[in-house]
C-alpha cells in the first residue's frame, strides 16, 4: 500500500536527475561545436534572421503597448504624490532591468523557441539526425550550434530594440497623452539610468537568451527521450509545449536570481 | 570468405507497456560476408529495422556483441562511431531527407559536408545520380513536395554519394511501381559490380530481391535463420519458414516442385 507512492516518487526524481543530465551534457556539447570547422556562416545567419528579424514586429508591439502602460500607470501612480517628473526615470528603469529582457525572451520563446523545438522534435522522429550521424555529420556543429549563437547574437539585439520602442511608447502616453513635461522624462531618464542598470539588463539578456535556445531545442532534440511525451507527431507537439512553458519559467526565475544577485 | 559484419549471440529488448521484455532479438548470431549482398527478410515488426540500426550503433544492444572488420564496435562512441560511420551508407526506410533541403541539396549534402569537391564537380556528380534514378527535372522540389516513391529515390541517390564499403538498404523499393523496382535493383547489381561494396538490404520484395542475393536471413520472432543461395530457403523443415516460402516464393517454389 504504502510502497507504491513511495517507489513512484523514486522513479521521477531519478527521471528529473537524469533530465537535468542529459539537458546538462547536451548543453556542453552544443557550446563545444562552436569551435568545430568548417562553421556554419549561412546557417547561422539565417537563424539570425529566423530569431531576430523575425521577431521584430512582434517585439515591436509588445514593447510598444508595454510601454504605452507604464507611461499611464506610471503617470497615475506618481501623479499622486506630484512626482510626475519622474515618469521617464521610472519607465526606462523597469525597461532596461526588467521588462525589456524577460518579455523579449518570452516572446522569443513562444515565437522562435516553440518553432526551433518542433523542427528537432521533427527531424528526431523522422531519422533526418540519425541520418545525419550517420554521415558522419555532426548534428550538433551542423544544426544546433548556430541556433545558439544565433539566439546569443538576436535577444540581446532584441531586447535593446524593446527598450528603446518601450521607452518611446512611454513618451507617447505620458508626454503627448498625459502632458507630462518632455524635457522632465528625458532628463529623468538620462540622469537616473546608470551604465550599471544597463549591464544588468544586457547579462539577462543573455543568459535569457542561452535558455531559451537551450531548453527549446533540447527537449526537440531529447524528444524521444522524454518521458510521457508519447510517439510521433503528438510526442513533437507536447514537448513543443513543454519546451515554451519550461523555458518561460526559467526566464522569470533566472530574472529574480539575477536581480537578486546582481542588483 | 572474408567477414565483414558479424552478430554474436546478440539480444535487443524493449520494455512492454506491462513491464515485461519485448525481445526482438534473442541472442542472434549472423556473419555478413564482404563484398556479397545479403538479404534480411521477414514480417512486419520482426526487427529488420532494428538490425540495421545496431550495426550503425544508433541503438545499443543489450547483449552479445557486433564486429565490423574483426573489430568489436558494439560499445563505441565519439571519434570511433563517427571514424566507422564514414564507412556505410544508408537509406532508412522513411528515406528521412532533409525537409528544410531541396533535392538537390539533399543529394549534394554528403558530398559537400565530406568531401573537399568543388561545386561544379559535386553539380555532376548530383545530377548523373539523379539522372540514373529518374529524378532529373526535380531538383529544385522539397521533400514534402514529392511523392513516397521520389523521396525512396532521392535517399537512395543520396546513400550513395560517398561510394561506401557497406551499404545499408531498408526497403529501397517499397512504394514503387514494378518497374522502378526492376531499375533500382538493375542499379544495385551496377554499382556492386563497379564499387564492390558489401551490401545488406532489407526487403519485403521477394522473390524479386532474391536475384541479387547471395545469403538470405530470415528474421522470425527474435530468431534468425541464415541461407546461403535462395534456393536453399524451401529445403528447411521449420514451419515459419515453410509458411514464409508457401506466401511469399510461390512461384519459385511451386517451379522446383515440379522439376523436383
Ligand atoms: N524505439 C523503439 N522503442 C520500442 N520498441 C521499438 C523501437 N523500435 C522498434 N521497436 C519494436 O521492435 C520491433 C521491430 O521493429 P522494426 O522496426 O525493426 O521492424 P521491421 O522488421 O523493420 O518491420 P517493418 O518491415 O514493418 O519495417 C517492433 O515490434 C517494434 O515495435
Ligand atoms: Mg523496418
Amino acid at each position: 500500500m504504502l510502497i507504491r507512492p513511495i517507489q513512484n516518487l523514486g522513479e521521477s526524481g531519478i527521471y528529473v536527475l537524469q533530465d537535468l543530465g542529459r539537458m546538462a551534457i547536451y548543453l556542453v556539447k552544443a557550446l563545444l561545436a562552436v569551435f568545430k570547422r568548417p562553421f556554419r556562416f549561412r546557417e547561422f545567419m539565417r537563424q539570425i534572421h529566423f530569431i531576430g528579424a523575425g521577431s521584430l514586429v512582434v517585439i515591436f508591439f509588445t514593447a510598444a503597448s508595454t510601454g504605452m502602460v507604464l507611461g499611464l500607470q506610471g503617470y497615475y501612480s506618481l501623479h499622486k504624490f506630484g512626482a510626475e517628473g519622474m515618469l521617464g526615470s521610472a519607465v526606462s528603469l523597469t525597461l532596461i532591468m526588467e521588462l525589456g529582457p524577460v518579455l523579449t525572451a518570452l516572446m522569443v520563446a513562444g515565437r522562435a523557441g516553440s518553432a526551433m523545438c518542433a523542427e528537432l522534435g521533427i527531424m528526431q522522429i523522422s531519422d533526418q539526425i540519425d541520418a545525419l550521424e550517420c554521415m558522419a555529420v555532426d548534428p550538433f556543429r551542423y544544426l544546433i550550434t548556430p541556433k545558439f549563437l544565433a539566439a546569443l547574437v538576436s535577444v540581446p539585439l532584441l531586447t535593446a530594440v524593446f527598450d528603446v520602442v518601450g521607452i518611446a511608447g512611454g513618451y507617447v502616453a505620458g508626454v503627448s497623452l498625459m502632458g507630462v513635461n518632455p524635457g522632465s522624462y528625458i532628463d529623468g531618464m538620462v540622469n537616473s539610468v546608470t551604465n550599471h542598470d544597463i549591464r544588468l539588463g544586457v547579462i539577462k539578456s543573455f543568459v535569457f537568451g542561452l535558455l531559451v535556445v537551450w531548453i527549446c531545442t533540447g527537449r526537440g532534440y531529447f524528444v524521444k527521450e522524454i518521458r510521457g511525451a508519447g510517439f510521433g507527431a503528438e510526442s513533437v507537439s507536447r514537448v513543443t509545449t513543454q519546451a515554451v512553458v519550461l523555458s518561460s519559467i526559467s526566464v522569470l526565475v533566472f530574472d529574480y536570481l539575477l536581480t537578486a544577485v546582481l542588483l | 570468405m572474408t567477414v565483414a559484419i558479424e552478430f554474436k549471440e546478440v539480444e535487443k529488448h524493449f520494455p512492454k507497456r506491462d513491464g515485461g521484455l519485448q525481445r526482438v532479438l534473442d541472442r542472434v548470431s549472423f556473419t555478413i560476408p564482404k563484398g556479397k549482398t545479403t538479404v534480411i527478410a521477414g514480417r512486419s515488426g520482426q526487427g529488420k529495422s532494428v538490425t540495421l540500426k545496431l550495426i550503425l550503433g544508433l541503438m545499443k544492444a543489450d547483449g552479445g556483441s557486433i564486429h565490423v572488420d574483426g573489430k568489436d564496435v558494439t560499445n563505441v562512441g565519439g571519434r570511433a562511431l563517427e571514424q566507422l560511420r564514414t564507412r556505410f551508407g544508408v537509406l532508412f526506410q522513411g528515406a528521412a531527407l532533409f525537409d528544410s533541403l531541396t533535392v538537390f541539396e539533399n543529394v549534394a549534402l554528403p558530398l559537400r559536408e565530406r568531401t573537399s569537391k568543388g561545386e561544379e564537380e559535386i553539380e555532376a556528380l548530383v545530377s548523373s545520380t539523379l539522372g540514373q534514378l529518374e529524378l532529373l527535372g526535380h531538383e529544385g522540389k522539397y521533400p514534402a513536395q514529392l511523392s513516397g516513391g521520389m523521396r525512396k529515390r532521392v535517399g537512395l541517390a543520396r546513400a550513395l554519394q560517398l561510394n561506401p564499403e557497406i551499404m545499408l538498404f531498408d526497403e529501397p523499393t517499397t512504394g514503387l511501381d514494378p518497374v522502378m523496382t526492376q531499375e533500382i535493383y538493375q542499379l544495385f547489381a551496377e554499382t556492386q559490380a563497379r564499387v564492390g561494396f558489401t551490401s545488406i538490404i532489407v526487403s519485403h520484395d521477394i522473390p524479386k530481391v532474391f536475384n541479387l542475393a547471395d545469403q538470405v536471413i530470415v528474421l522470425h520472432q527474435g530468431e534468425m535463420d541464415v541461407f546461403g543461395r535462395p534456393e536453399e530457403i524451401p529445403l528447411s523443415k521449420k514451419e515459419h519458414i515453410q509458411a514464409f516460402v508457401q506466401t511469399t516464393m510461390g512461384e519459385i517454389y511451386q517451379s522446383q516442385q515440379v522439376e523436383g
